[in-house]
């Protein structure tokens, strides 16, 4: 056997591969499940933050700001640890998959809210004085004129970062998520092969790696356009 | 309906410990034009921004139309658009239209449905002679037509009084004649206007009164050639002089 | 509540433990962040040549870890390889990973940190007769590194932050000795020490860049 067909045999089983694709695909659709539940989720919430915040209600924002850099702080694994591990002590199991999606969810939005912020900051003043001086109201000129503007400022840094919290669903193989990777290290440990991981992390290149790149154009574009 | 359409009494304005207006009075007839004029940092954009209450007066009374605009049972952006503003910079929204500037409050605040805004937005632009620059955004005018689309967006509310503060300050020479035959045609057809300028020769022909603010207050005011020929105070003896060595 | 999240016997038997998790995360810090940042620096200075043949693969490499959970990667080290005869330990397999994985993101920074300074001050540079690599790391990166600085502060607290992935290879972290502080004690109370200890280290680092981000509100 020449080393390539062991190195093959070993990493590039086919029979293994076959065996234990069904388990990688259950995965690939929890890890969709649970990436889609978090963008959706934590943007949302990062958004409502970032308009409660420009209402200017003191208290309110300096509550804001310290879960915003709360979570901006701690790594997502302690966050998903202590969600998983902590709660049950009061009573509440959240389940691995709930745990890591609240947790992974509750990230993206301090760090979306940042960058809705900083968009929505970015905004001339002069924009703010025209639209209040043709009779929009707060919330219209926010919607109208602030928003759109701010939109574009946000969109390369959001996706930059979307994407990197979205891989951070790899990390509920910590709490037994059965997501690409829990599986396929499942799979390594049953058939003693690894063949099952590189599936997984194929997996993981052709979910994320379009993202990335569509992510890289569309930040060309805006860059062009400004 | 022959009292002043905007009627300012007592305007006091503070920005912490600055006193920036200190007690000011103005009254402004029906189709009078009138000419603020006085050196930087003496309240004339603040008592501007006051007027409309995008800054809040600290103490005083403003009533534009018969609407008292410090009342706060007053629908304050419903009242705004009975007054429009012209800022130095502009001020356009970039990610819009010209026709979509023009139409916003249209849309939004007067209740107009798309067409009927479209239709009216158009109008505007055409009597600021640019009917065909509606699609273009602000990026692709120049500094000339972007403001005079802010000038439309303005009277497209049809406004009962238009502010205008530094309208040309920001413009290249060149340019600046295309937005004051806006505004010369904008007062022959009968619209009330206060404006903040240093455009003299725009003021001796068009004022019907020219108003000089020093430090917060109003020192002079009456017809321009009267102000201008043989002013009573020294301050505005020396105001003028200097901007007329320039 | 108080007893099962925050129980002060718990917190002083377990000290010690998580004490040396802490000194631990330090230390690893202080390892993989230059580390990446050396990748980072190879990768932009790569960068900097233009030529397609050089372009397309970099950002190829870049866009691939920027695709690749640093978790899969780190696993695909530390229980791939072994396969392959390769046992190489947790700390080093984080090693590599951080060097590939936060390599790619700081090369990513430095290489629009680079884009940023004008093409005169290279030309300025070389026509005073200093080298292409002399012109790049003399007057070119110290520009491009003042640029991205932000930046580059906000990916040093995501690879701190990332070292906690270590707890995955037994590589005795601050989580790692966190949860082992747990599973004896039977109480949560250590992670949420642990928390509090990287909420604390890395706070001020998260307020600074707030502020360097972020103007003043202009909406009345
Ligand atoms: N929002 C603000 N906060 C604090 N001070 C302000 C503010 N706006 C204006 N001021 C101050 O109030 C004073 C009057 O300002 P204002 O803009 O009304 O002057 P102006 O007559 O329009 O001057 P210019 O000819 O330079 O435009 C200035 O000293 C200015 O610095
Ligand atoms: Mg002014």
């Amino acid at each position: 056997m020449s080393s390539w067909e062991r190195f093959a045999e070993t990493f590039l089983n086919t029979k293994v591969m076959l065996k234990y694709l069904p388990d990688i695909l259950s995965g690939v659709v929890v890890t969709i499940e649970l990436a889609a539940l978090v963008v959706v989720t934590g943007i949302a919430a990062g958004l409502a933050l970032a308009l409660l915040r420009s209402l200017g209600i003191r208290p309110l924002n300096w509550l804001i700001v310290v879960v915003v850099d709360l979570f901006r702080s701690l790594p997502p694994l302690v966050v998903i640890v202590l969600i998983y591990f902590g709660l049950p002590s009061v009573d509440l199991s959240p389940s691995g998959f709930v745990s890591t999606w609240l947790s992974l969810a509750f990230v993206l939005m301090a760090f979306s809210e940042e960058i809705f912020w900083a968009g929505i900051t970015a905004v001339a003043r002069g924009q703010w004085e025209a639209a209040r001086s043709t009779g929009l109201s707060f919330g219209q000129t926010l919607m109208s004129v602030v928003l759109p503007q701010a939109f574009r400022l946000t969109i390369p840094p959001l996706t930059n970062r979307t994407i990197a919290i979205t891989k951070g669903t790899a990390l509920g193989t910590v709490v037994a998520v059965t997501e690409i990777l829990g599986q396929a290290s499942s799979a390594m440990s049953n058939s003693y092969n690894p063949s099952p991981l590189l599936m997984g992390a194929l997996a993981y290149i052709v979910l994320f790696f379009p993202v990335v790149v569509v992510a890289r154009w569309v930040e060309t574009r805006l860059a062009w356009k400004r | 309906m022959n009292g002043p359409i905007v009627d300012a009494r007592g305007l006091h304005k503070h920005f912490g410990a600055l006193h920036v207006l200190r007690g000011v009075d103005l009254k402004v007839a029906e189709r009078e034009l009138v000419f603020v004029i006085g050196p930087s940092g003496s309240g004339k954009s603040t008592l501007l921004r006051c007027l409309n209450r995008l800054e809040e007066p600290s103490a005083g009374r403003v009533v534009v139309d018969g609407i008292d605009m410090l009342d706060p049972r007053t629908d304050i952006n419903h009242a705004r658009q009975r007054i429009g503003m012209v800022f130095q910079s502009f001020n356009l929204y970039p990610h819009m239209t010209a026709l979509g500037n023009v139409t916003l409050a249209l849309r939004k605040v007067a209740g107009k449905s798309r067409a009927e805004a479209d239709a009216l937005g158009r109008a505007a632009l055409e009597r600021v002679g640019l009917g065909d620059r509606a699609g273009h955004t602000p990026g692709q005018l120049s500094g000339g037509q972007q403001q005079r689309v802010a000038i439309a967006r303005a009277i497209a509310l049809e406004p009962r009084v238009m502010l205008f503060d530094e309208p040309t300050s920001a413009l290249d020479p060149e340019l600046v004649g295309s937005v004051l035959e806006v505004m010369r045609s904008l007062r022959e057809s009968g619209m009330t206007m206060i404006v903040v300028s240093h455009e003299m020769g725009f003021a001796r022909n068009a004022a019907d009164r020219v108003v000089f603010m020093d430090e917060g207050a109003i020192v002079e005011e009456g017809p321009p050639a009267a102000i201008f020929a043989k002013p009573t105070h020294e301050r505005t003896r020396a105001f003028i002089s200097q901007i007329q060595r320039h | 509540m108080i007893q099962s999240f925050f129980n002060p016997e718990i917190i002083v038997a377990s000290w010690p433990i998580v004490r040396a998790g802490l000194l631990n995360t330090v230390l690893l810090s202080l390892l993989v962040v230059p580390l990446g940042l050396f990748g980072g620096l190879i990768l932009a200075l790569l960068a900097s040549v233009k030529h397609p043949a050089v372009r397309w693969p970099l950002m190829a490499w870049v866009d691939f870890f920027r695709a690749f959970p640093p978790l899969v990667l780190l696993i695909l080290l530390f229980a791939g390889l072994p396969f392959a005869g390769l046992e190489l330990g947790g700390f080093v397999c984080v090693a590599i990973a951080f060097f590939l994985n936060t390599g790619a993101y700081y090369g990513e920074i430095l290489r629009a940190g680079i884009d940023s300074v004008p093409g005169g001050q290279i030309e300025a540079a070389r026509s005073t007769g200093l080298s292409r690599l002399q012109a790049m790391t003399s007057v070119v990166l110290p520009q491009a590194v003042r640029n991205v600085l932000p930046d580059l502060l906000s990916n040093t607290l995501e690879v701190v932050k990332l070292t906690a992935l270590g707890s995955v290879v037994a590589v005795p972290e601050l989580l790692y000795q966190a949860r082992q502080a747990q599973s004896l004690t039977y109480n949560p109370t250590p992670i949420v020490v642990a928390a509090i200890i990287y909420f604390l280290m890395l706070w001020p680092a998260v307020r600074l860049l707030s502020r360097l981000e972020n103007r003043a509100f202009a909406g009345p």
